[in-house]
């Protein structure tokens, strides 16, 4: 005979957690496939100008960086507030930009060294001047491949 | 006595490693596409050697010209950056065979046909040293669309299709109707003092 139990606590069972390192490895590998190693530490406030146009960039080893802006806070006293560039993890001045990129097309294999891209990534309020700069520079060290890196913006064009 | 079971592995640490190595995986990466403009420099000149005076006819020329007060002069006139495009594509297309628009001429294009092209139109922007980085990228902009659009037209009208969708060897096909010319000349001061 079935026995009505009532007066004894009913007790909600523990919430099984089995399952949890499952989907935190999921988020995991999902963070893993959309995401890219970081290149370098800012040590200029870059914020890209925005495009239509844009297209993505093909080939990451084969590109290098150079990053124009106004430094960060804690680089103002030491570099001062006017735009400055950056080459890697260093601040440089537009006259390392030759050699830096001969070095790094010197450290490639061979194969690729034509294919070598630099991406400016220029703060939009820069003044074209310096970027002129880094053009020429660039022209000399034979590096012309170049992308203008911009943000992707909806249609609607507007200054 | 019964044989002696191993007893299972606690996996209740698992979840916590997990977590670690998200952690780890979020502070190290970065989640943005790099996306630009992709653009050809012209090649190095000879140290001791001036810029040749290129000889382009001047009717095969679209100057477009940004001062420093980030304003434009296309061809001679002021201009808002709203209309580069169309202008652009009207140069660049010269439809009706203006004098004062490039020269067209026939040419023999693979998977195309004979088509009249204005191969020699060369598209020169030039800027002044403070003009701003965001208004010569977005005067970039407006030229590489005006292209874009100008190919996307033409291959929707022969391939059915926008150029986006063609094949690598259509692409081509298309790229020489339209062959992109934009020089980058030297910086100039326009627009006198600040």
């Amino acid at each position: 005979m079935a026995k009505i139990r009532k007066d004894q606590e009913r007790e909600t069972p523990a919430l099984s957690t089995s399952s949890l390192p499952d989907i935190i490895f999921m988020f995991l590998f999902f963070f893993m496939a959309v995401t890219t190693m970081k290149e370098i530490t800012f040590k200029v406030r870059v914020s890209p100008p925005t495009a239509t146009e844009v297209t993505k960039l093909e080939n990451k080893s084969l590109t290098r960086y150079v990053y124009v802006g106004k430094p960060m806070e804690q680089y103002i006293k030491t570099m001062g507030s006017e735009t400055r560039i950056q080459l890697g993890d260093a601040f440089a001045d537009p006259a390392e930009i030759q050699q830096y990129i001969i070095n790094e097309r010197s450290a490639m294999n061979e194969s690729d060294q034509s294919m070598l891209t630099v991406s400016i990534k220029a703060d939009k309020n820069t003044k074209m001047g310096v970027v002129n700069d880094i053009k020429q520079s660039l022209r000399r060290a034979n590096a012309l491949k170049i992308v203008y890196s911009a943000a992707k913006k909806p249609e609607a064009t507007e200054l | 006595m019964g044989k002696r079971k191993t007893s299972e592995i606690n996996s209740s640490s698992m979840a916590d490693i997990a977590f670690l190595l998200l952690i780890f995986f979020l502070v190290t990466t970065s989640m943005s596409t790099s996306t630009g403009l992709a653009r050809r420099l012209p090649p190095p000149l000879p140290p001791d050697v001036k810029a040749p005076d290129q000889d382009i006819n001047k009717r095969n020329l679209f100057a477009v010209k940004v001062n420093s007060q980030n304003e434009l002069l296309v061809q001679g006139e002021l201009m808002n950056i709203k209309d580069l495009r169309k202008k652009a594509k009207e140069f660049i297309e010269n439809t009706n065979n203006d004098p004062n628009m490039p020269v067209k001429s026939k040419v023999n294009i693979p998977l195309v046909g004979e088509v009249e092209i204005t191969k020699d139109h060369v598209i020169s922007l030039q800027n002044d040293v403070d003009t701003e980085y965001q208004a010569y990228i977005s005067v970039q902009n407006e030229l590489v669309a005006a292209y874009n659009e100008l190919r996307n037209d033409f291959s929707r009208q022969r391939f059915g299709k926008i150029y986006d969708d063609l094949d690598e060897e259509h692409q081509k096909a298309v790229q020489a109707v339209y062959p992109q010319k934009i020089s980058e000349a030297e910086p100039k001061n326009y627009g006198g003092v600040k």
